[in-house]
């Protein structure tokens, strides 16, 4: 069997299934996008761009998920902490759940956020007492960027923080390190790829969350749209060259943050 | 510094790690924490450290009471055995790391870390990370950071044990060098015993927790005061029944009283090698093997089987060879004492003056 496998023929057949299975389900269609928004020349894709409610639409987007990524990174480099470094009953439980918001089609998340924070519930009517909504508003779309983002830092933390062995603690003790100071330097800086892939991940997610923003987020164009729904819409409105023309904006963001995850990671274990 | 215990006592749970340890050491003195695995040295070593507290005991630094001082005011510096460095800085980052945190001075931490890294041969690699160094090179860098911020007392835990057996053994005579340089008492913890005889002025013996003896190399090689560190410091083997072998009739007066024979107190060798005949005796080879620089020999006296080294110098036994068998000395013990005692046979029953 392993001779099979080792033969010349198998291994060029096994990369190019691989590589032709790349081509059609990435390539093509990322190239497609780049295509369709430049179809009809330059100054029509500028334009397309720079169409008011395409540009407001992204940038409300890149700040929402900016706030929700800052978020996640704060609350999930400590649930990360929280999961590897304390023993309490139920710990099992809550390190399964994490994983969640992955599992859960984002439309029901949605559908909670609606019927927790909509303006009859508690909470809802509780923020209006304040002065401010939830629902079909800005917190909104953020609580659901979040929610869809959460596992990211927390998994990228965890496995920092396993393999960190608690000498390097006892370490900085023995020097005179009080424990706030061996926390950020020492813990902290051994934890910092991994915050920030994992922030890197979930901010590009949470630029193209659709499901659960669409629900929640009244898209008003120029005031709660964001871009995924933007370019649902333009599709809908029959303008193809306009969805195509955010879109290449997205996968372009996308891209970068990706190589910038890639080259953290390498700096990691590399260097 | 001068350090003492006292009553030293430490529970895990149902397992007593720890167990009525007393002793104290000398300022400047290199001391080696000795004895099998999981028997209790490095928690003693955490202890005095503060990295563990004590269930009952005193800890005593220069005739002051430390138990409730926490490891950063203890004036210790620690090497632990994977050696902790900070896998985000570089050699001379960590080096630096526990004299910033004590707010030296810009200019000293530089001079004290150009000076660390020359004492520990590091130059040229202060910009490296650790990942970036030999196994040899990461434990000096372990060795300068704690020292650097001049520690009273310096405690290394298996210093030598993720290092290959060609480099341990130079940085163990590179280590009780720098030790002896810098006159700081040194504890440190091995379950190796070439590398604590080698290294220590003195050695402690633990085991399952209890300190079984402590004193020089020599001392605790020639006069072991339990069955145990007899058995553990050397190679020996257990006899039953020594009372039958010639030269210890008296150990049979004893009953329970069992003998531990070390290869270097026998000798062995063909007939013609012997003055005094009548104080050895005979057996056969049972096995021989090559050793590299001498022969190790198994001899069979009756039922009592006895191992030893021959040096290659003499001429080669065989398998099977009769041979008479010297055992200069045992150690002799029973439930209530132990004893060294030589053969009683080799002095010359008829001593003839002229």
């Amino acid at each position: 069997m392993t001779n099979m496998l080792q033969s010349r023929w198998w291994s060029w057949g096994f990369r190019s299934t691989v590589m032709l299975y790349f081509v059609i389900l990435i390539v093509l269609p990322i190239l497609g996008i780049y295509g369709q928004s430049l179809s009809d020349g330059w100054p029509k894709f500028v334009s397309n761009l720079t169409e008011p409610l395409a540009w407001k639409a992204v940038m409300l987007t890149v700040k929402l998920a900016l706030i929700a990524t800052v978020i996640n990174v704060l609350i999930g480099t400590m649930a990360g902490w929280v999961l590897i470094r304390y023993r309490f009953p139920g710990r099992q439980l809550l390190n399964s759940l994490v994983d969640l918001p992955f599992a859960l089609p984002t439309a029901v998340v949605g559908l909670m956020i609606m019927l927790l924070l909509g303006p009859r519930s508690e909470v809802g009517q509780w923020a209006d007492s304040l002065g401010f909504a939830i629902l079909f508003h800005e917190p909104a779309i953020v609580i659901a960027m979040i929610f869809v983002t959460f596992p990211f830092v927390i998994r990228a933390v965890q496995p920092l923080l396993e393999e960190m062995d608690a000498s390097e603690e006892e370490a900085a003790y023995t020097m005179g390190a009080s424990k706030a100071k061996t926390f950020f330097r020492v813990i902290l800086p051994a934890m910092m790829p991994g915050i920030l892939s994992g922030a890197m991940l979930a901010f590009s997610r949470a630029l193209a969350e659709f499901g659960a923003v669409v629900l929640v987020a009244g898209n008003i164009p120029g005031r709660t749209l964001v871009a995924s729904v933007y370019i649902f819409g333009q599709i809908e409105s029959d303008n193809p060259a306009g969805a195509a023309a955010v879109s290449v904006l997205l996968l372009t963001l996308s891209f970068v943050i990706l190589w910038l995850v890639s080259y953290v990671q390498a700096r990691r274990t590399g260097r | 510094m001068h350090v003492e215990v006292r009553g030293l006592n430490k529970k895990f749970g149902e397992f007593q790690a720890v167990k009525d340890v007393e002793f104290s050491i000398e300022k400047g003195q290199l001391i080696g924490l000795l004895g099998p695995s999981g028997g209790g040295k490095t928690s003693i070593l955490r202890m005095l450290a503060g990295l563990e507290t004590p269930d009952t005991g005193d800890i005593v630094f220069h005739g002051k009471r430390v138990n409730d001082l926490p490891p950063q005011e203890r004036g210790i510096g620690f090497v632990f055995q994977n050696y902790a460095l900070f896998k985000h800085m570089t050699v001379s980052e960590n080096i630096a790391f526990g004299l910033e945190v004590k707010k030296w001075p810009k200019a000293r931490i530089k001079e004290r870390i150009a000076e660390l890294v020359e004492l520990t041969g590091l130059s040229g690699f202060e910009k490296r990370y650790p990942h970036q160094l030999s196994g040899g090179q990461r434990q000096r860098v372990a060795f300068a950071r704690a020292l650097a911020p001049e520690p009273q007392l310096l405690l290394l835990d298996e210093p030598f044990a993720a290092i290959d057996a060609k480099i341990r053994h130079e940085l163990r005579s590179w280590l009780r060098e720098m030790i002896d340089r810098l006159g700081i008492t040194s504890i440190f913890v091995t379950h190796d015993q070439d590398e604590a005889i080698e290294v220590a002025d003195q050695i402690m013996i633990i085991n399952k927790g209890r300190l079984e003896q402590k004193g020089t190399p020599w001392e605790i090689y020639k006069d072991p005061q339990t069955p145990f560190v007899a058995s553990f410091i050397g190679e020996s083997t257990l006899i039953e029944d020594i009372g039958k072998l010639r030269g210890f009739a008296d150990a049979a007066a004893m009953p329970g009283t069992k003998g531990l024979i070390r290869p270097e107190y026998v000798e062995v060798g063909k007939e013609n090698e012997f003055t005094l005949l009548s104080a050895t005796e005979t057996g056969r080879v049972s096995h021989i093997h090559f050793r590299g620089s001498e022969w190790l020999v198994e001899i069979q006296i009756g039922d009592i089987k006895l191992v030893t080294y021959r040096s290659l110098e003499k001429p080669v036994l065989q398998l099977g060879d009769e041979v008479h068998v010297l055992v200069h000395r045992a150690y002799l013990f029973n439930d209530n004492d132990s004893w060294v005692t030589e053969n009683k046979l080799k002095v010359d029953p008829l001593p003839v003056h002229i």
